[in-house]
């Protein structure tokens, strides 16, 4: 088919399936870092403030694939030596934890502050205010921005490429290098992240839709 | 007996604007008091402080036995004590009628979750809308939404209820319901504070009416008070509105 046998498309497949696991990684540890940054970056506590939005700004001003690099190079040079796969979802975790922690600290201030009060009145603790008052309605909040924001982790981990971590644009690339296909293996490379990612959007507009609604 | 409330010379600021210039008021327990004046004449400053949403920065202001102006008291307790119901009503969203009565009983006072149910189907029929006991807030009337917001207040048996203008989003057919519980209430004897706009209400229900104006308590009084203001300021208030 289109001059590809199929073990060349079970090999664009595997690098698809590794660009999940790829796109999970950094989704989870996006999730673990980027929530206690959320909490920071809306605390009370000036210094928490600081030092966090620090860490999303420093994050932010550097391009994913040098993230890459310095994770890769730079933990190799202090002595570790990481598989591609824990490098790249270092570098992930950093890249969407500072990301997630801006949407999400939107999220929780676009809950208004007269249900603060109001949690406040009811002599409720501060943690109590937060956990049963605020964050049941943050997240309703976040789930359309943070859905569509897994789109931006699938196609970022394409980036992985520059240190040689298997994905689908790696797969693509070696595939490309013993064929000479560029256009087909690229095209079907497309369509692949396509399909990945396209439910993602369509479920994302679809929980913003019932957010209106409700 | 001692009052419940006690403003002496009460001060509050914000920024430079000075809203509080010296207010002394006492407020007996199971009474009514109603705040009236103009806005800005600083009466929801005045009820907000007394449950300490607002800090004072000069004068004196005992709560409940407490001395809010000397600070170290316990706040929560004090929240306990005293009840308060938002012109927005501030229902929590997400969560049933009861639900949203159940959470500070359980969460506070640690009640289990049959008892705190019982709570709130006493609470809900003494606004009279038990029947809305598993419906969401948004499937109310605002009337509605602010007799559930009394009744989750009234789930903590508070000692003293606050009422910051509680009618004044409601249109007049739904003003009526509210006015009707909170009236209710005061029959049965609870303290409480009004700052309110509905003067027919506070002349029938209200044990001493303090009209406020400037940042202090201008002519204080029973309901008679606003048929025979004796300050040109309450006269020309009244006349406004009647």
């Amino acid at each position: 088919m289109l001059g590809l046998s199929p073990e060349h498309l079970l090999f664009l497949l595997r690098g698809a399936g590794w660009t999940i696991v790829l796109s999970l990684l950094g989704f989870v540890g996006g999730t673990i870092v980027g929530l206690p940054v959320a909490l920071c970056r809306s605390s009370k506590m000036r210094s928490l403030r600081v030092v966090s939005s620090a860490y999303v700004q420093l994050v932010q001003g550097i391009p994913l694939p040098v993230i890459m690099f310095v994770v890769y190079f730079g933990l190799s040079i202090g002595g570790y030596e990481l598989p591609a796969l824990v490098a790249a979802g270092i570098a992930m975790t950093a890249y969407s934890s500072a990301y997630l922690g801006e949407i999400w600290k939107g999220c929780i201030e676009a809950v208004p502050k007269t249900q603060w009060e109001a949690a406040e009145c009811l002599a409720l603790t501060p943690v109590q205010r937060f956990v049963d008052v605020i964050l049941p309605q943050a997240v309703r909040i976040a789930i359309p921005p943070t859905v569509g924001f897994l789109v931006q982790i699938v196609k970022n981990t394409s980036y992985s490429v520059v240190i040689g971590f298997f994905d689908l644009t790696y797969s693509a690339k070696v595939l490309n290098n013993s064929t000479f296909k560029p256009f087909t293996v690229f095209t079907i490379a497309a369509l692949l992240y396509f399909v990945i990612c396209y439910p993602l959007s369509v479920l994302s507009r679809r929980y913003e839709r019932k957010l209106k609604r409700a | 007996m001692e009052p419940i409330v006690r403003f002496k010379d009460v001060r509050k600021s914000f920024g430079t604007l000075e809203v509080l210039k010296g207010v002394t008021l006492d407020i007996m327990p199971g009474t009514v008091t109603a705040l009236i004046g103009r806005s800005g004449s600083g009466k929801s400053t005045a009820l907000r402080c007394i449950n300490a949403l607002e800090q004072i920065n000069g004068g004196e202001l005992h709560v409940c036995g407490r001395a809010l102006h000397n600070g170290g008291f316990d706040l929560r307790a004090l929240r306990q004590d005293v009840g308060i119901v938002f012109q927005s009503y501030n229902l929590f969203p997400h969560l049933t009628v009861a639900q949203n009565i159940m959470l500070a009983p359980r969460r506070v006072k640690k009640i289990g979750k049959d008892e705190a149910r019982a709570l709130a189907e006493e609470v809900l029929s003494q606004v009279g809308l038990l029947e809305k006991a598993d419906n969401y807030p948004e499937q109310l009337s605002g009337g509605q939404q602010q007799r559930v917001a009394i009744a989750r207040s009234l789930a903590m048996k508070p000692k003293l209820m606050l009422f910051d203008e509680v009618t004044s989003a409601l249109d007049p057919e739904l003003t009526g319901e509210v006015l009707k519980v909170i009236e209710k209430l005061a029959e049965s004897g609870m303290t409480m504070v009004l700052v309110t706009h509905e003067m027919n209400f506070a002349e029938r229900v209200a044990d001493q009416i303090a009209f406020m104006h400037h940042g202090t308590v201008w002519e204080l009084g029973s309901g008679e008070m606003l048929r025979a203001p004796k300050t040109p300021e309450l006269q020309q208030f009244v006349g406004s509105g009647l």
